[in-house]
C-alpha cells in the first residue's frame, strides 16, 4: 500500500518562553520542530507499511526550509518527501491548506491510507484533516487510539471519544488523525540520518498540483484574521504555606461558595 | 511583485523598527534600514499595519468573489446528542447563539439530527431557539461523519444560515470541518469569544492559539456561513423558559446523503465514570508528585467528594498510572472548568495550554518555586500527601451541610 503521512513543521512550543515584563512570547532561538501529533503519524505509517508492505511518502505544505521536517520523517524511515511550497499560499487558512494538500494527494494517486496528527501545536484547529477527507471525498475516522486490522482493502481503527472508545470499519482509501496514544515514535537511526541527508526531496509549487489560484493562499482563504494579542496575564494569586491542617481551612474556606456551586 | 500579500513600501518605510516590535510571530526584520518581512513566518495578522506611523505595510485585499452574503439569515446551533440525550455544550450554544441573533435581528435555530428525537425539540425551543430543524432517521440515531456532514451541507445549501456554531468537541471538530470544506465555509476552531462587529456584522470570532500564549479575533468577511466552533464550558448554559414557543420543522433528506461508508463496529464505554473531563466543572488533577500509581487514590478521592473529573500531567500518563483520555495539557485535552485543582503538578508550559483558561486554580506541590504557583488562584506549598486528604476530608464537611 501506498501510505502517505501528513506533516507540518511548527515552531516548538516547549522553548516559547513568555517574558515576565511584557507579556509577549519571547521568539529568539526558537527552533522549528515537527508538530508532536505528526511524529504518531509518522510511526503508525511505518508500522502499517511493516505489516502490509509498500511504501510511505511525507507531504508537507509549507515554506522551503520545511523540507528539514521531511528529512526528519525520512530519517526515522519514510521512503520519499514530497514539499508543497510557493510563495501563492502564503496566507493560507485551514481550508486553502487542505485543499492545497488535497491537489497533492490527487497528483501522487495512488494512496491508500492517509495519515494527519489529530491536530498541529501551533493553530491546534483540528480541521487540516477532516478538511483533506472532504475535499477528496474520502471516508474519515478522526482521534485514532489504535489501529486493529488493516488490510489493502479495508481499516479497523479505534476512536477516543469523550465518553469511550468507538471501534470504526472504513474502506481504503481513507484518512485517519491519530492521538498520542497510538504509538511511541521511533528514533531515527544513524543510517536513517545519513540517508535522509542525501536523500532528494521532490518540490511541487502550485503549477506542478495545478492549484486554482482562487482557492489558493489569502484567496482561496475564507476566514481573515483581525487582530492578535496576549491574553491579560494571569496574575499569581494567594499563596498559602505553613501548618496543613491551618493552610487547608483557609483555602477551603475561600473556595466553599465556589465548590458548591460547581458541584450542584 | 504584485501577488505578494503583504509588503513594505520601500519609499515610505522609515525603518523605525516599530513593526518589530508589534510582531507577534517575530517575522521582520531590518535591512539596510528597510523592514523586510519573512513571508514563512507572516500569518498576515496585521498588527504592523496597524502600529505603522508610516502606511508603509500593506496587506493586498484578496480578489473577491460577488457572494450574495444578504441571502444568508438566522444563526444555527448544531445540537450534539448522545443516545438521544442533548448534551450541555448544546445548551451553550444556544445561549450564546441567543445573544447574536438578538443583536443581528436573526432567528436562532437548532439542527437536531438523530433518530426518535421528535419528543426532543421542545428542550431546544425552551431554551431559545426559535425553530428547530429536525432530521430523524435510523442511520443518525448516533454520530455518523459522513452522513451527519452530508445532512449538513444539504441543510445550509438549502437554507442559507450567515452564522452556524458547533462545540469544538471530538464530534463538533470532526463534522464541521468537512461541512466548511464543502460548502466553502470559514471555519474558526475552539473559540472562546464571539461578538458582532456593530459596523460590518461580521461574526468577531476570539480564540487562542500557539497553547493559548497569543489570542486571535478572526472573522469570515467574504463568505457564508461563518462557522465556528466554541470551547466546552466558556459560555453559559441558556436557562429554560418553559413558556417559549417555537416551530420544530421535520426535514426529508434523500437515502443517497444518509449512506456511509464508514461503519460502527462497536462501542467501548470508558470505564472510569469521572473520565469526561472536557465536561466537569471541577477537575482534580495529579502529576508526577504522587510518586506511584497507586497514589492516584488520593486525587480520586477528592474528584468523587467535589464530583469532578479526575485530570493528569503528561509526566502521569506516560509513567502509565493513568490512561491518556485524561491527560490535560499540549498533546492530552484542553479544558475549562470552573475549578482546577493540580496535585503534584509542577506546571509546564505546555500543560498550562491545556488548563489556563480555568476560573480558579489551585495549585499543590511541595516546590514553592513550581511555575504553577505563578498561575495559581491559590496555591498551597507542602506535601500533598497531607494536603490532599485534608482537602478531602473538609470539602466532605462543607458539601454535607
Amino acid at each position: 500500500m501506498h501510505i502517505v503521512v501528513c506533516i507540518k513543521q511548527v515552531p516548538d512550543t516547549a522553548d516559547v518562553k513568555i517574558d515576565p515584563k511584557t507579556n509577549t512570547l519571547i521568539r529568539e532561538g526558537v527552533v522549528s520542530i515537527i508538530n508532536p501529533f505528526d511524529m504518531y503519524a509518522i510511526e503508525e505509517s511505518l508500522r502499517l507499511k511493516e505489516k502490509l508492505g509498500g511504501k510511505v511518502t511525507a507531504i508537507t505544505m509549507g515554506p522551503p526550509q520545511a523540507e528539514n521536517a521531511l528529512r526528519e520523517a525520512m530519517a526515522m524511515g519514510v521512503d520519499a518527501g514530497i514539499l508543497v511550497s510557493d510563495r501563492a499560499f502564503a496566507g493560507s487558512d485551514t481550508w486553502a491548506t487542505s485543499y492545497t494538500l488535497s491537489l497533492a494527494l490527487k497528483k501522487i494517486g495512488d494512496y491508500g491510507v492517509i495519515l494527519c496528527g489529530k491536530q498541529a501545536s501551533d493553530g491546534d484547529t483540528a480541521q487540516v484533516g477532516p478538511g483533506i477527507a472532504a475535499h477528496l471525498d474520502l471516508p474519515q475516522i478522526t482521534y485514532v487510539r489504535k489501529i486493529e486490522e488493516i488490510s489493502a482493502t479495508h481499516v479497523i481503527g479505534e476512536r477516543l471519544l469523550e465518553e469511550g472508545t468507538e471501534v470504526i470499519r472504513s474502506p481504503v482509501p481513507c484518512v485517519l488523525t491519530v492521538v498520542k496514544e497510538i504509538n511511541e515514535p521511533r528514533l531515527p537511526s544513524l543510517k536513517g540520518k545519513l540517508a535522509a541527508r542525501k536523500a532528494q526531496i521532490v518540490h511541487w509549487k502550485a503549477a506542478d498540483i495545478q492549484g486554482e489560484k482562487a482557492n489558493l493562499g489569502l484567496d482561496g482563504s475564507p476566514t481573515k484574521v483581525v487582530k492578535i494579542f496576549t491574553p491579560p496575564a494571569r496574575l499569581g494569586g494567594q499563596i498559602f504555606k505553613g501548618e496543613p491542617e491551618e493552610i487547608v481551612l483557609q483555602v477551603v474556606e475561600k473556595l466553599k461558595d465556589a465548590v458548591i456551586a460547581a458541584a450542584s | 511583485m504584485e501577488n505578494e500579500p503583504i509588503v513594505v513600501i520601500k519609499d515610505k518605510c522609515v525603518g523605525c523598527r516599530l513593526c518589530i516590535k508589534s510582531c507577534p510571530f517575530g517575522a521582520i526584520t531590518m535591512q539596510d534600514k528597510l523592514a523586510v518581512i519573512e513571508l514563512a513566518k507572516c500569518t498576515l495578522c496585521g498588527a504592523c499595519v496597524e502600529i505603522c506611523k508610516f502606511e508603509a505595510i500593506e496587506i493586498r485585499q484578496p480578489a473577491t468573489v460577488a457572494v450574495d452574503l444578504s441571502a444568508y439569515r438566522d444563526v444555527w446551533i448544531f445540537a450534539e446528542q448522545k443516545d438521544g440525550h442533548i448534551q450541555s455544550i448544546t445548551y451553550e450554544l444556544l445561549g450564546e447563539g441567543r445573544k447574536l441573533a438578538d443583536q443581528l435581528g436573526m432567528q436562532l435555530c437548532a439542527v437536531l439530527l438523530g433518530h426518535q428525537m421528535t419528543d426532543r425539540t421542545a428542550e431546544l425551543i425552551q431554551r431559545g431557539a426559535d425553530r428547530v430543524y429536525l432530521v430523524d432517521a435510523p442511520e443518525l440515531a448516533y454520530f455518523q461523519d459522513e452522513p451527519y456532514a452530508a445532512v449538513l451541507i444539504d441543510l445550509v445549501r438549502r437554507h442559507k444560515p450567515a452564522i452556524m456554531l458547533c462545540g469544538a468537541t471530538t464530534i463538533g471538530r470532526s463534522l464541521v470541518s468537512r461541512v466548511a470544506v464543502t460548502v466553502k465555509a470559514g471555519l474558526t476552531a475552539d473559540c472562546t469569544g464571539l461578538a458582532i462587529d456593530p459596523e460590518t456584522k461580521n461574526l468577531l470570532q476570539t480564540r487562542p492559539a500557539f497553547g493559548g500564549n497569543i489570542m486571535a479575533t478572526i472573522i469570515t468577511p467574504r463568505h457564508r456561513p461563518q462557522m465556528a466552533t466554541v470551547r466546552h464550558k466558556v459560555m453559559k448554559e441558556a436557562v429554560v423558559d418553559a413558556k417559549r414557543q417555537g416551530e420544530t420543522l421535520i426535514e426529508k433528506v434523500t437515502a443517497e446523503i444518509l449512506k456511509s461508508r464508514a461503519q460502527r463496529v462497536r462501542f467501548v464505554p470508558e470505564t472510569e465514570t469521572t473520565t469526561n473531563i472536557a465536561e466537569a466543572n471541577i477537575i482534580v488533577s495529579g502529576g508526577r508528585g504522587l510518586q506511584a500509581p497507586e497514589n492516584f487514590a488520593i486525587v480520586r478521592e477528592l474528584a468523587e467528594v467535589l464530583g469532578a473529573g479526575v485530570g493528569s500531567s503528561r509526566a502521569a500518563v506516560d509513567a502509565g498510572w493513568i490512561p491518556y483520555s485524561h491527560q490535560v495539557g499540549q498533546t492530552g485535552k484542553t479544558v475549562c472548568p470552573k475549578i482546577y485543582i493540580a496535585c503534584g503538578i509542577s506546571g509546564q508550559i505546555q500543560h498550562l495550554a491545556g488548563m489556563s483558561s480555568a476560573d480558579i486554580i489551585v495549585a499543590i506541590n511541595k516546590d514553592p518555586e513550581a511555575p504553577i504557583f505563578r498561575m495559581a488562584t491559590y496555591g498551597l506549598v507542602g506535601d500533598l500527601f497531607k494536603l490532599v486528604p485534608l482537602l478531602t476530608r473538609e470539602f466532605k464537611k462543607v458539601l454535607k451541610q
